[in-house]
C-alpha cells in the first residue's frame, strides 16, 4: 500500500469520502422534496393535461430551462452570496449543498414530469370517472404507476450530483473531488487522484446498481 | 333514466369547430342494456363520456334521474361519478396495484367505508365476478378477460346505479367476449343495474342489448329495440352493420335472386311464431312450391328470431302472401 500510494493520506480520504456521502445524501433529499412537487406541478400545467394552464407552464419551464443551462462550475460561484444567507457559510458539506439542490432540482423535476407523462392517460381517466380529486388522482393513480420511473430519475440526478460535488470542490466543498483537485491537480500527487477516482467510480456503480434493481422491485408491468 | 336533451359536443381544433355529437336527444330507460354502435369516429365514445361528464358537452342538457348533471358543480360532480361505474376496452388497471386494491380504490376515494367493509365488500365483488383467487396478483398477471373482470369489479364497487361500457370486449377474444357480455347481462338482471355500452360489433348487440342506437358521423340514424332494428334496418348504416354481423354479400345475395323465377319474400319470425310450423301449412293450403335462398335462426338477447328469404313458385302466391300476412310473421316482398 505504502509503495503503491505514497502520498495517499486514508484518514484524508475517509474524511473526504464522508463529506461526499453527506452532500450527495443532503442534496437529495431537499432535490426530491422540491424537485418532485415541481415536476407534478409542470405535469399537471403541462399541454392536454387535467390543469393545463398555459402562462404558469411556459413561465415554469422558462425558469427550469435557465437553471438547466447554466453550467454547474458558473452556478457554484453565482450562487455563493444566496448560500451564505441560507447556510451562514459558503465552505464545506454545508456550502455545498444549496448550489447542488439548485443544479439538480430543475433536472430532477423534468425527469418527474417526464416519467409523470408516460403514465397511461386511460388511467387517469379511469380515476377520474370515479370521481376523485386531482389531489387523489396524483396520490393514488399517478406516483404509484410512475414509482419505477421516478426511481429511475432519483438514480439519473444521484448519479449527476456525484459529479457535481466533485466540481463543488472548486470553492471549497470539501469531498472526494475537492482531494482530487488539491492533490492530483495542483500538487501532481497522481495516487491520490486514481484513488478518489475509483472511490467515485464504486460509488456511481453502487448508485446504478441499487436504483436498477428498486425499478425493477417497483416495476409490476 | 338517462336523458339527452338536444346535447351537442364539438372540438376547437386549429381554430375551428369539429362536431363529434350533432344535436341529439336520447332517453335510456332504467335498468335496461342500451347499446350504442357506430364506427371509429362516429362519435359513440364521446356521447358515452358525456354521461358522466369526462367529455363537457358544448350545449344542451342531460338529466340522469331527473336530475341536470350539465349543471352540477366540482364537489356534485365527484359525489355524482360515485354513481357511475365505468369499464374500458384496454381496462385501464392501476398495474402497481393488486386485483384487491384495484378493487378498492373507488372505495377509497369516496373514503365512506371503513378499511375492514372495505376488505368485505371488495371479497363480495371478488366472488361475483369469479376471482376469488386472484386477490393478491398483479394486473399483468391476468389474462385479458380476467383483467376486465376486475374492472368490471372495481365499476360495481361504489354500487352504482348506471354502469359504462366503453367498448369493453373490443380487445377480448370471441369466447372471452362472451363470457363478459354474460357477467354483464347477469349483473343488469341481478342488480338492475342500468347498462350503456358502446361497440362496432352488432354481435355485442344482440347478445346482451335490450335497445340500440345507431350512430354515424357524428348523428343517432336510428334506434330502437334491438329486434326492430336488427331485423328491420332502415338506414343504410345499420344495413351494413347487420349485414357484417349475419355474414351476408350484397353481391352473392343478388346473384342468387336472379337465379330463380317467381316472387321473393322475406320472412321475419320472432318469439313463439319461431318454433310454429307455417312454411308447409301455407305450401299445403296454396299450392305454393317454395325454396329457400337464404336464412338465419338465432336469438337476440332471449328472444329467438328466424329470417328467411323465399322464392314462391306455382299455386296461389296471392293467396299465400296473405296468408303470410295474417299470421304472426312479418312479411316483405322483396320481388
Amino acid at each position: 500500500m505504502e509503495a503503491l500510494f505514497p502520498n495517499v493520506d486514508w484518514l484524508e480520504i475517509w474524511q473526504a469520502t464522508l463529506d461526499t456521502l453527506s452532500m450527495l445524501g443532503g442534496s437529495m433529499l431537499f432535490t426530491v422534496l422540491l424537485g418532485l412537487p415541481l415536476g407534478v406541478l409542470l405535469f399537471l400545467t403541462g399541454p392536454r393535461q387535467m390543469f393545463e394552464q398555459k402562462g404558469l407552464y411556459a413561465l415554469l419551464s422558462v425558469i427550469v430551462n435557465i437553471l438547466r443551462s447554466v453550467p454547474f462550475v458558473i452556478l457554484l460561484i453565482v450562487m455563493i452570496p444566496l448560500t451564505v444567507l441560507i447556510t451562514g457559510t459558503s465552505l464545506g458539506v454545508a456550502g455545498a449543498i444549496p448550489p447542488l439542490v439548485v443544479g439538480a432540482t430543475p433536472f430532477f423535476a423534468r425527469l418527474v414530469e417526464t416519467a409523470l407523462r408516460e403514465v397511461d392517460r386511460g388511467i387517469i381517466e379511469a380515476t377520474q370517472a370515479m370521481g376523485a380529486t386531482t389531489r387523489q388522482i396524483v396520490l393514488n393513480a399517478l406516483l404509484p404507476e410512475a414509482l419505477p420511473g421516478i426511481v429511475a430519475a432519483i438514480t439519473v440526478t444521484a448519479i449527476t450530483l456525484v459529479s457535481y460535488t466533485a466540481m463543488s470542490g472548486l470553492i471549497g466543498g470539501g469531498g472526494l473531488g475537492d482531494l482530487a483537485v488539491r492533490y492530483g491537480y495542483q500538487r501532481y500527487q497522481t495516487d491520490v487522484m486514481v484513488v478518489t477516482v475509483i472511490l467515485l467510480l464504486v460509488l456511481v456503480q453502487v448508485l446504478q446498481t441499487v436504483g436498477d434493481k428498486l425499478v425493477v422491485h417497483f416495476s409490476r408491468k | 333514466m338517462i336523458d339527452f336533451h338536444n346535447v351537442h359536443k364539438a372540438y376547437r381544433v386549429n381554430g375551428r369547430d369539429i362536431a363529434a355529437l350533432q344535436p341529439s336527444d336520447l332517453a335510456i330507460a332504467r335498468g335496461e342494456v342500451f347499446g350504442i354502435i357506430g364506427h371509429s369516429g362516429a362519435g359513440k365514445s364521446t356521447l358515452l363520456r358525456l354521461i358522466n361528464r369526462l367529455e363537457e358537452p358544448s350545449g344542451g342538457r342531460i338529466d340522469v334521474d331527473g336530475e341536470d348533471v350539465t349543471a352540477l358543480d366540482a364537489n356534485g360532480l365527484r359525489r355524482f361519478r360515485q354513481q357511475v361505474g365505468m369499464i374500458f376496452q384496454h381496462f385501464n388497471l392501476l398495474s402497481s396495484k393488486t386485483v384487491a386494491d384495484n378493487i378498492a380504490l373507488p372505495l377509497k376515494l369516496a373514503g365512506e367505508l371503513s378499511s375492514s367493509a372495505i376488505e368485505q365488500r371488495v371479497a363480495e365483488l371478488l366472488d361475483r365476478v369469479g376471482l376469488n383467487d386472484h386477490a393478491k396478483k398483479y394486473p399483468a398477471q391476468l389474462s385479458g378477460g380476467q383483467k376486465q373482470r376486475v374492472g368490471i369489479a372495481r365499476a360495481l364497487a361504489t354500487k352504482p346505479k348506471i354502469l359504462l361500457c366503453d367498448e369493453a370486449t373490443s380487445a377480448l377474444d370471441p369466447q372471452t367476449t362472451a363470457s363478459v357480455l354474460d357477467l354483464l347481462a347477469q349483473i343488469n338482471r341481478e342488480l338492475n343495474l342500468t347498462i350503456v355500452l358502446i361497440t362496432h360489433e352488432m354481435d355485442v348487440i344482440r347478445r346482451v342489448c335490450d335497445r340500440v342506437a345507431v350512430m354515424d358521423a357524428g348523428v343517432i340514424v336510428e334506434h330502437g329495440p334491438v329486434t326492430e332494428v336488427f331485423l328491420h334496418p332502415k338506414h343504410p348504416t345499420t344495413k351494413r352493420f347487420v349485414m357484417e354481423a349475419e355474414q351476408i354479400d350484397e353481391n352473392e345475395q343478388r346473384d342468387a335472386f336472379a337465379h330463380v323465377s317467381g316472387r321473393i319474400v322475406r320472412l321475419t319470425f320472432q318469439g313463439e311464431s319461431t318454433y310454429a310450423p307455417l312454411l308447409g301449412v301455407v305450401a299445403r293450403e296454396t299450392g305454393v312450391d317454395y325454396s329457400i335462398l337464404a336464412g338465419r335462426i338465432a336469438h337476440i338477447k332471449d328472444t329467438p328470431y328466424g329470417q328467411l328469404t323465399l322464392a314462391l313458385t306455382g299455386g296461389d302466391i296471392d293467396a299465400a302472401l296473405a296468408r303470410f300476412g295474417a299470421s304472426d310473421v312479418h312479411l316483405e316482398v322483396l320481388r
